[in-house]
């Protein structure tokens, strides 16, 4: 019932918004479905607490500590973005950046992703998996184009045909998989592409076939993480499309995209009784890790600029994940949740400031601090958060990964040091002077409604200083699940 | 072959056709042409998936058949040859390596992927195991078709063909994917096509062009 709710409320949004996403009141609109939504996430996540892991609808939905706190996080963080979209698209609407059809396209389509995200999220079926991952993708191509310049029909264009075949190729391993499971499991109703059967009988699925399915998966769903070398849609895509949608690009589909990836590595791993799978994933990360950190500084544009940092980030979990074991899974987990709001914290913020200096070139950005106190510090804050500073919980996690790096795997140690180091050169050389800078422009006369970064901000703030015990069990369940030689 | 029974044979000459198809494709540089193969691609998968229907008993290859006819055979290319004429974009450029480079590639191309299939086909008990290696094949082949070409719409082509590939791969290996599965899927890619008209007339509204030469501006150096 949770579920259905859960599952629900956006759908209903998008079909309502596809009609009215263009009236006064349409914003407004869309913050209330995804409080809605929200208020199901919580439900939910309220019911395992209370019960344990559920499932629903003959188990093609499931709930494990594994995604439970994935689902809330995307619900809050739809939620948020919904929070601060509502006065960055008006100002857009009187900048005539958009006309009314245009806005009822976004918020319809903006849902839709949402709902995309949770049924990928919540599916135990890999193939709905699929489905609903693609389906992510087809609503944001839109998006990414919304503003009809050269540029972003440009970025639309890469998203949609990288994507594209990246995700078919996932379709690719997914149909290995399915074909291995089928031996084991029969052909007959679904039993062979869910993931609890198949966790069950990981033992016994042919190796041969799953080490293949693997690579076809890892390169496809990499590819919507973003892993070098398949992250080229990335940075365009994050940096043409409207701001809120660069928000949740890099917040929460991301995310998804390394869900689908570990839920992969679980079954293979467990096929395979061999360490290639935690290899591969260990290697993706490195490379992304290292060519993002030096990509920063190349950077002119601000949205750019953190779309690498989003590669970084992920190639850090990518590789922690791929370490494997309790700790680094944990600390993984704990990176996902404060990327995610540190991210679209920063995404916000970048948002108003590019809107008040009519920019998004960093050079002609100065002086935030004088121009709005409060972007300016929300860029600062979360620029130094994401930078792994304490006691921000970025560098709880960060910490975590890279001690355990130094037990088990201390080649990638300095490795990891180094690009760490170069990306916050990278980053730190130019926040500093957007937000601290000289500036010409007038005070701006309204103040902006920065509320959900500084919620955001407190929120990794607090992971950084203190972890809810019921969080930290969470984790320690999923991370055990995820398990990993 | 000889012990093979007739529908076999129709269904491994199915198969032929189909990569054949494939490389007809990669050589032709005429738009139209191109989605024509990929009608014939379309027809060639849903009669092969009667086939497989007719002789496995099994109801869902018959939906699955009516669904690949319908959407693959007829309204996809019929949508493509649409925007073709309101774009007005019948030739592609010349292709970024002659035809016969690309052809020889082609080949080798071909020899990898029954290399790759080889596991696969060695662990699969269904009776048309060795067309799994055709399916490769055609997926790689249809990868080298967009790689090779600069116009948008054959790059669609293209991927519509990795898809037929795809799904040509599921049947061989398994009989199919689920229902629900195949459904979601097929849905995706109408979808997909959809949201790429639109795409197509916002590019064109734009450049004037559909040429991907004018999508290249966003580089590192900008």
């Amino acid at each position: 019932m949770v579920f259905l709710f859960l599952l629900a409320t956006p759908l209903l949004g998008a079909l309502f918004l596809a009609f009215f996403g263009a009236r006064r009141w349409a914003p407004e609109a869309n913050v209330a479905f995804s409080f809605a939504t929200f208020v199901a996430a919580c439900a939910l996540t309220a019911r395992v607490i209370g019960e344990g892991n559920l499932s629903a609808a003959h188990e093609q939905f499931f709930i494990d500590p594994f995604n439970v706190f994935l689902v809330t996080l995307t619900a809050l963080v739809s939620l948020t973005t919904s929070l601060f979209s509502r006065p960055y698209m008006r100002i857009e609407r009187e900048h005539g950046r958009v006309k009314p059809a245009q806005l009822r396209l976004y918020h319809s389509m903006y849902q839709v992703f949402i709902t995309a995200m949770l049924i990928a999220l919540t599916t135990n079926n890999m193939g709905l998996m699929w489905v609903a991952m693609e389906a992510a993708t087809l609503s944001t191509v839109l998006l990414v184009t919304l503003y009809r310049t050269p540029a972003s029909l440009e970025a639309g264009w890469k998203y949609f045909i990288l994507c594209g075949v990246g995700i078919a190729q996932a379709l690719f391993g997914t149909i290995l998989l399915y074909f291995a499971a089928e031996k084991v499991l029969g052909a007959e109703g679904m039993s062979a592409l869910l993931w609890t059967h198949l966790n069950e009988v990981k033992g016994q699925l042919e190796p041969t076939v799953l080490s293949l399915a693997f690579v076809f998966l890892l390169v496809g769903y990499g590819t919507k993480v973003g892993l070098a070398p398949l992250h080229n849609w990335l940075p365009d895509a994050h940096a043409e499309g409207p701001t809120p949608i660069s928000a949740v690009l890099s917040g929460l589909l991301l995310n998804v995209a390394i869900y689908a990836v570990v839920r992969c590595k679980v079954l293979v791993e467990g096929s395979l009784h061999s360490p290639l799978p935690s290899r591969m994933l260990m290697g993706f990360g490195l490379v992304s890790v290292v060519l993002a950190a030096f990509f920063l500084w190349r950077q002119r544009d601000i949205k750019r600029l953190f779309a690498y940092s989003s590669i970084e980030h992920m190639g850090i979990i990518t590789f922690a994940f791929g370490m494997g074991g309790a700790v680094a899974n944990f600390a993984a987990l704990l990176h996902m949740t404060v990327h995610s709001l540190t991210k679209s914290a920063i995404f916000f913020a970048v948002g108003h400031a590019a809107q008040k200096t009519g920019t998004q070139v960093m050079n002609d950005i100065r002086g935030l601090i004088t121009l709005s106190p409060t972007v300016g510090w929300g860029l600062m804050l979360g620029t130094l958060a994401i930078l792994g500073l304490p006691p921000f919980g970025v560098f709880a996690s960060e910490f975590l990964i890279l001690t355990t790096a130094m037990r088990d795997q201390p080649w990638a140690t300095p490795i990891l040091l180094l690009a760490l180091g170069v990306a916050f050169a990278a980053i730190f050389r130019r926040v500093q002077p957007m937000v601290f800078g000289e500036t010409t422009a007038r005070r701006l006369p309204h103040p902006p409604a920065l509320l959900p970064v500084f919620v955001h901000l407190g929120l990794v703030l607090t992971l950084g200083l203190f972890i809810p015990p019921y969080l930290a069990d969470w984790f320690r369940m999923a991370a055990k699940l995820i398990g990993g030689i | 072959m000889s012990n093979l029974t007739f529908d076999l044979q129709l269904l491994n000459t199915f198969a032929a056709l189909l990569l054949l198809s494939s490389f007809a494709m990669l050589s032709q540089r005429r738009v139209v042409t191109m989605v024509n193969l990929l009608a014939l691609q379309g027809v060639l998968l849903g009669l092969a998936t009667l086939l497989l229907a007719w002789r496995t008993g099994n109801g869902h290859l018959y939906v699955s058949a009516g669904v690949t006819l319908a959407l693959k055979a007829v309204f996809l290319p019929w949508l493509l040859h649409r925007l073709i004429r309101r774009l007005g974009v019948y030739w592609d450029s010349e292709p970024l390596l002659n035809i016969a480079a690309t052809m020889l590639v082609g080949l080798i191309v071909v020899i990898f992927a029954f290399g790759l299939a080889q596991p696969i086909a060695a662990l699969a008990t269904t009776s048309t195991r060795s067309s799994i290696g055709i399916a490769v094949a055609v997926v790689l082949l249809a990868f080298l078709t967009m790689i090779t070409r600069r116009k948008a719409m054959s790059q669609v082509v293209g991927f519509l063909s990795m898809e037929n590939g795809l799904f040509f791969g599921a049947m061989s290996a398994t009989y199919g994917m689920p229902m629900i599965i195949e459904l979601g899927v097929a849905l995706d890619v109408l979808v997909a096509m959809l949201v790429l008209g639109v795409f197509f007339f916002q590019i064109r509204e734009q450049f004037d062009s559909l040429d991907l030469h004018h999508l290249e501006s966003l580089k590192e150096e900008k």
